[in-house]
């Protein structure tokens, strides 16, 4: 049985999983799309609050996705609208693990989703991955979108040759960043001290190096067809195993692969015009080692061939035993972001997510109940940001099932207002959507008189006075 | 003359839940759909009903006529999506 108070739901993360989640919570009248219509999964009113640990919402929109792809961006647009529903509050600021405890949440609420994302990363275990300028592509992104908590990292581009490691989406977003003209970075809303120091860059190479082949790289088409527009910048596709025209390269190769290997031998053809700037991208090679005293100043590369794995059944890189040494003063490591662990909350320390089956998390096998997970820290690292909408929905709908069930622990549920005063007294520079919006409207207020969208403020001090100088 | 989606889509699939003709995929349920790059229109399907350009967040569809110069050779994207092997 139900009881006619609302259901009272606790999303962590507010990242595009946890704002799809309050979105299939909150249903809108239309319905939740499933198996080719609409329905309606919502059969009791809910309330939602959602608990982020930055004074700012969006996750990744904000903090990953590239300061030149706005477009993307407006995709905020819909978490807006979820916003406006009543039942809706945000609680920015408050760190779950730190200023409130899982434990505590589970006590308070009839259910919590975990939307955490991935807070950290896959490493190559290979010797000087420490040494100083090394990072990793997610502490590289954080820093140019003006994350605090990467705010004041000393990125060194006084450099003249930079190595990627990694053939993903975030591979080709550090590349193009490193090499886009500054009067178009200009136009963007990436960090003010970030684009002082590209504006000084003196980076002239990128080098991007893929484990596997031209047929295996994971980034999409549009950002590989993005590099070869940049103003100024001369991609080499160092072609050698590229297959010729015409010629078949994989019987089931789709659409989107074959129109990879198109775009790379167009690259590979184009004359080199000797521009100031350019990107190479180089296959089937490995770091070995990143070599360098106090400091980066290089790295051994392996040359790979590529076998096949049983276990996956996917072609696996090998060396060869042909190593080269690569000069670089600078080198990220897009390889993939990992999922930290929240104390309190079971972890799987292999796959970086928190276990779950259909979106319900399980200590050793068995459901902790009224406890979900959706987006990165379900799924692990992958995905767009639609992947995240579905993966929500499916994450709502295990909910819903357990509501139904009477298997959510609902007796301790504490009411909203009893709630914000708690989160208030443990975090009394708590960011409410008001405070959100003040800083929205202050970032695209000086952001407007530059021709910019938005100037952002990139560390929790000024967030949060800004967040208060309106209320 | 059918509508083209472009590399703007972030695949929430939002056109998918109005198409009255269910001419765009691959859908939430269809294999290959957590794989895609974005979502693709089949040109032979599609009744030019304008709906689902209403609801893109993003305005990453167009109508075939009317594509900016940057995604011009979407129509032929959205077209070979349907010819490769196992989609139809
Ligand atoms: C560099 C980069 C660029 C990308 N660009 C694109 C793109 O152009 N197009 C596209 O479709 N997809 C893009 N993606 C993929 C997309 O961003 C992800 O699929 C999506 O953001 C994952 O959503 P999420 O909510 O699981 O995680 P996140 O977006 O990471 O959100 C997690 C949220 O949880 C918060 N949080 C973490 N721990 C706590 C805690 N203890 N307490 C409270 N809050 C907490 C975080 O601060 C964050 O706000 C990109 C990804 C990256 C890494
Ligand atoms: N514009 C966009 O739409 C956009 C932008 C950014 C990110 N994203 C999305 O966000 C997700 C994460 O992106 P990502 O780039 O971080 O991850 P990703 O797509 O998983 O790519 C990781 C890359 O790193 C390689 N790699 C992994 N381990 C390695 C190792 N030890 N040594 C060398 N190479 C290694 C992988 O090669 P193998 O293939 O050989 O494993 C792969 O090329 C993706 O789903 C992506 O599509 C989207
Ligand atoms: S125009 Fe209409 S029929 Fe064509 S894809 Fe869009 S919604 Fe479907
Ligand atoms: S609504 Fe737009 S972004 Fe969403 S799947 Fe359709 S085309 Fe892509």
């Amino acid at each position: 049985m139900i009881d006619s108070r609302p259901f009272r739901v606790a999303i962590v993360g507010a990242g595009p999983a946890g704002m799809y989640a309050a979105r299939h919570l909150l249903e809108p009248p239309a319905g939740t799309y499933l198996d080719g219509r609409l329905v309606n999964l919502a059969t009791c009113p809910v309330e939602v609050d959602v608990l982020e640990r930055l004074p700012t919402p969006w996750g990744l929109i904000r903090g990953g996705v590239a300061p030149d792809h706005p477009e993307k961006k407006a995709i905020t647009r819909v978490f807006d609208e979820v916003v406006r529903r009543p039942g809706f509050r945000f609680f920015g600021n408050v760190e779950v693990g730190r200023d409130v405890l899982p434990q505590e949440l589970s006590a308070w609420y009839d259910a919590v989703i975990y939307a955490v994302g991935a807070a950290g990363d896959t490493h190559m275990g290979i010797e000087g991955e420490d040494l100083p300028g090394c990072y990793s592509a997610r502490e590289f992104v954080a820093w140019y979108n003006g994350h605090p908590d990467h705010s004041d990292l000393d990125i060194d581009l006084s450099v003249e040759r930079a190595v990627v490691i990694g053939n993903g989406n975030v591979a080709m977003d550090v590349a193009r960043i490193l090499t886009t003209p500054i009067d178009v970075l200009e136009r963007t809303d990436i960090a003010d001290y970030a684009l002082a120091a590209l504006r000084a860059s003196r980076v002239r190479e990128v080098i991007v190096l893929g484990r596997r082949g031209h047929l295996h790289g994971a980034f999409n088409n549009p950002e590989l067809e993005e590099l070869g527009e940049l103003p100024g910048v001369d991609i080499v596709v160092e072609g050698e195993d590229l297959p010729g025209d015409g010629e078949v390269v994989l019987d089931d190769a789709d659409a989107a692969t074959l129109r990879k290997v198109d775009t790379l031998r167009r690259y590979a053809h184009r004359p080199i015009v000797g521009h100031p700037r350019r990107i190479v991208l180089r296959f089937l090679t490995s770091p070995v080692e990143l070599l360098g005293h106090d400091r980066v100043e290089g790295l051994l590369a392996s040359r790979n061939h590529l076998e096949h794995d049983p276990a996956t059944g996917r072609l696996r890189a090998r060396p060869t035993g042909e190593e080269a040494v690569i000069d670089a003063g600078l080198v990220l490591r897009a390889i993939g972001y990992f999922g930290t662990p929240i104390a309190g909350l079971p972890f799987d320390d292999h796959k970086g997510v928190i276990p779950s089956a259909d979106g319900r998390v399980l200590d050793h096998g068995t459901p902790v109940p009224g406890t979900y997970v959706t987006g990165w820290v379900k799924r692990g690292p992958n995905g767009i940001i639609g992947t995240n909408k579905k993966c929500a929905r499916d994450t709502v709908r295990s909910f819903w099932a357990d509501a139904h069930a009477g298997r959510l622990p609902r007796a301790d549920t504490v009411d909203a207002p009893t709630v914000r005063e708690i989160v208030k007294q443990r975090q009394p520079a708590l960011v409410e959507y008001d405070g959100w919006k003040a800083i929205d409207h202050h970032e695209r207020q000086s952001g407007q008189v530059l021709g910019r969208p938005r100037i952002k403020l990139t560390n929790t001090t000024d967030l949060v006075a800004q967040a208060r100088c309106h209320q | 003359m059918a509508f083209v989606i472009t590399g703007t889509c972030v695949a929430d699939y939002s056109c998918v839940e109005v198409c009255p003709s269910n001419c765009i995929h691959p859908g939430p349920e269809e294999p290959g759909f957590e794989q895609a790059e974005q979502l693709y229109i089949d040109p032979h399907e599609c009744i030019d009903c304008d709906a689902c350009l209403e609801v893109c967040p993003v305005d990453a569809i167009f109508p075939a006529d009317d594509i900016p110069a940057q995604w011009q050779h979407y129509t032929q994207v959205n077209a070979d999506y349907f010819r490769s092997d196992g989609h139809d």
